[in-house]
């Protein structure tokens, strides 16, 4: 029996964590809009929390394709890692979208890591600087690295935890200019981050609620 | 002065929570009692199924977004103090809110932002009444 199979965080804790991701979203467009000059759609439509393996599988069955990755590490209470994740064909015009496409190919491709990089952190960051702050926690964030590759690849960065480890999978729209770019943002979480975590959310829902979620299967 | 309620705020987002944490900070404001609304199709049943005196609008959502309602919403009150929240502050989506007379509110929403949208409500619908 996988833990990651069991509901590990109730509706309402679930909810809570979209809308952080939400807030944080509508930050990180913000940011970019500035950057970029134009208007960035930025949404979070859906959140799903599974295995490592099921994380492979959501993005095998929707792309077929190579897939590129920004890649962020964060540490403090919640332990773990961040990838921004789109297919490869999309990069070029991701990048385009976000310099204005007024630069001849040859640049795009040299400015092609650099800016993809720093897209990446500006979502990556509002993401995750938004959660630890409304949750009263703070995260160190590594800078941005860029990956390559199929799914299973992006997910094999280390052995998985003997605990086993979770993925907070959320699914965005992008779109800037003409461009839109669907993409993901998975969370690589191991189980003790998880449990961090669902307690933050708890603090969280009665802190902006009142409500103090009752624990009806708890152990005493 | 009476406590008992005379205006009713119409709270309309896609996440419970959010709706939750309105009505926590709605809670301050006795005059005030709460209508809840997940999308912008039950948003606008329940504008025409009750009287809704104002309502915050998340921009947000799945269907048609926060921005959308409220030209709706627009339509059908012409006077009716309504306010868009996001945490997406970008240029384009706070000047349409204001095209529309609507007040943009930070999210997460604070005490203090919601008393003041209240209070100018308030003073709005006094008007209007009177």
């Amino acid at each position: 029996m996988s833990p990651s199979e069991s509901p590990i965080l109730t509706d309402l804790e679930l909810d809570a964590l979209t809308e952080l991701v939400n807030i944080g979203a509508g930050r990180a467009a913000t940011s970019l809009r500035e950057m970029v000059g134009a208007q960035v759609i930025l949404t979070v439509p859906r959140i799903a929390l599974v295995s490592r393996a099921g994380a492979i599988e959501i993005l095998g069955e929707r792309e077929n394709e190579r897939l590129v990755a920004v890649h962020q590490v964060f540490q403090g209470e919640i332990t773990g890692r961040a990838l921004l994740i789109f297919p490869d064909t999309k990069s070029l015009e991701l990048v385009r979208a976000v310099t204005g496409g007024e630069l001849p190919l040859e640049d795009i491709v040299e400015l092609e890591q650099e800016a993809l990089a720093e897209t990446g952190n500006v979502i990556l960051n509002g993401c995750m600087a938004t959660i630890a702050n409304l949750l009263h926690r703070s995260l160190k964030i590594s800078l941005p690295e860029i990956m390559r590759g199929e799914g299973f690849e992006l997910f094999d960065l280390q052995p998985p935890p003997e605990g086993g480890d979770v993925v907070l999978f959320l699914f965005i729209d992008f779109a800037v200019r003409e461009s839109d770019i669907r993409g993901y943002v998975a969370m690589l979480m191991d189980m003790p981050s998880l449990i961090a975590l669902k307690a933050l959310l708890v603090e969280f829902i009665e802190r902006t609620t009142g409500v103090v979620e009752r624990e009806t299967d708890a152990h005493p | 002065m009476t406590n008992e309620t005379t205006f009713k705020l119409l709270v309309v987002d896609d996440s419970k929570l959010a709706r939750m944490a309105v009505g926590k900070l709605l809670s301050a404001n006795p005059g005030w009692a709460r209508a809840e609304a997940a999308n912008a199709d039950e948003a606008v049943a329940a504008a025409q199924r009750e009287p809704v005196h104002a309502a915050v609008l998340d921009f947000n959502m799945p269907g048609r977004d926060g921005l959308q309602l409220a030209a709706e919403l627009r339509g059908m009150y012409p006077s009716m103090p309504l306010a868009i929240v996001s945490a997406n502050h970008q240029v384009e989506i706070v000047n349409r809110a204001l095209e529309l007379g609507a007040l943009f509110l930070s999210k997460p929403m604070t005490a203090e932002a919601l008393r003041q949208f209240l209070d100018t409500a308030e003073a709005r619908l006094g008007t209007a009444q009177a």
